[in-house]
């Protein structure tokens, strides 16, 4: 566990005609974030995808602990969390139902822990409603209580801020800095940049 | 990581002031792929249960097209019992697309099938428990209805066990979406047969055959359509 790294060597990806990613090359270590920015259309929901192995490249490789990805894509994806756009959350289901589900598939959770999580993200007081009839924020700080559940090294967040007051985005802040305090690594697509209070840090910046 | 420059994209350390400090925490234990199955089961059909209109549209579809065919055809028993299994397996695998639509559409919009792809579990073992779910809520039901709409077809009471079973075996296979086509075949003369009062075993076994073919082979089919449709 020592000499985790997430290695990034020479990805291309072509969309039809589009050249999305052309040749992104970088190192993540232990307790380190990688800010991926760019405009819209940049490729930086794409990147993501294909660092977790969802979308296979033309060229290049994504190396974790210095092996390829590719060869135990499962093991990869048990060491990985990500967060699409999207809450992967249930309408029909409570907030509470969703993250017992959603993680419990993964790893094994007592209540207590889930309880802890959702008064970590400020949820506790809507845990027991409906996702239908909570905001796009509370949503989110939902979807973030489940990746910080799932205790895992490699944290792919796309646009984790999105949606969130200036109080959530302190706490998405906070989150990432203690899963980089116990030598976690995250990866986090964001146009507007993450919040200032987020240290060791590294931009990548995809050009249009 | 040294700040670099390539085609397209560029690196650049921005804030570099905390080190990496404890040690990683121990890693919660995994679920096994069976528990894994287990919750992804239970929740398909805790959500259907909260969703009810789903839950009963494809019954009350199957229930419409068996019961109302009678009346646009005609009332002729002889007639009737002829069309019956053709009407009761049609209808059968039309309410049973509609509940696999239900099953999946709402998965692949809200991030569910790519949670589930990567969530380091057998993708296969969660098709698998999603496939049970359909089963659970359409071709148990489905089975179980089938009396009443073989009866409003003029079939004859000694007839309708070898009904229920081959609609209950059957629609195993309609589940996994292995061979719909063979599904049909197999289907329909199984329960023609038992209108007519002969033994069934046969294609029945056959329909059992297709059932344990498909359950092996279909989730991994549907794990594979899965990664594609995420690509």
């Amino acid at each position: 566990m020592a000499d985790q790294t997430l290695e990034v060597e020479n990805l291309h990806l072509w969309r039809g005609e589009h050249h999305v990613l052309r040749g992104v090359h970088f190192a993540l270590a232990r307790g380190a974030c990688l800010e991926v920015c760019g405009a819209n259309g940049s490729g930086k929901t794409t990147l993501l995808r294909t660092l977790c192995g969802l979308i296979y490249p033309e060229d290049g490789r994504v190396l974790w602990n210095g092996e390829n990805v590719r060869r135990d894509l499962r093991a990869f994806h048990a060491a990985l969390a990500y967060l699409g756009h999207e809450p992967p959350l249930k309408s029909d289901l409570t907030a509470r139902e969703n993250l017992h589900y959603w993680i419990g598939i993964r790893r094994q959770l007592s209540a207590e822990e889930l309880t802890a999580a959702l008064a970590r993200v400020g949820a506790l007081s809507f845990c027991e409603r409906q996702v239908r009839t909570l905001s796009a924020g509370q949503r989110r700080r939902v979807a973030l209580a489940g990746i910080a559940l799932l205790a895992v090294p490699l944290w792919l967040l796309d646009e984790p801020v999105t949606n969130l007051d200036a109080e959530g985005r302190e706490l998405v802040a906070g989150l990432i800095g203690e899963q980089l305090a116990r030598g976690g690594m995250v990866v986090a697509a964001v146009h507007q940049g993450l919040p200032p209070s987020v240290r060791n840090l590294t931009r990548l910046e995809l050009a249009a | 990581m040294s700040p670099e420059s390539h085609a397209g994209h560029a690196l650049a350390p921005v804030r570099t002031s905390l080190e990496p400090t404890a040690e990683t925490a121990p890693a919660a234990p995994a679920a096994d792929a069976f528990e894994a199955a287990r919750l992804a089961l239970l929740r398909d059909l805790q959500l259907a249960f909260r969703k009810r209109s789903q839950l009963i549209q494809p019954l009350a579809f199957f229930a419409m097209v068996t019961l109302l065919f009678p009346l646009a055809v005609s009332p002729e028993l002889s007639r009737l019992r002829e069309l019956a299994p053709g009407v009761l397996w049609v209808g059968a695998l039309l309410a049973s697309l509609l509940a696999v639509e239900f099953l999946f559409r709402d998965d692949a919009y809200d991030g569910t099938l790519e949670q589930y792809a990567l969530s380091g579990q057998s993708l296969t073992a969660l098709m698998f428990a999603k496939t049970l779910a359909h089963w659970l809520l359409t071709g148990f039901p489905l089975a179980l209805m089938a009396p009443l709409a073989a009866l409003s077809l003029g079939v004859s009471a000694s007839a309708l066990p070898g009904i229920v079973a081959a609609v209950a075996v059957g629609s195993v296979t309609l589940s996994l979406i292995g061979s719909i086509g063979a599904v049909l075949i197999f289907g329909a003369r199984a329960t023609e047969l038992a209108i007519h009062g002969a033994p069934a075993h046969a294609p029945l076994e056959l329909l059992a055959a297709l059932a344990v073919l498909g359950t092996t082979l279909a989730p991994l089919a549907a794990a594979a359509a899965v990664r594609i449709s995420l690509e």
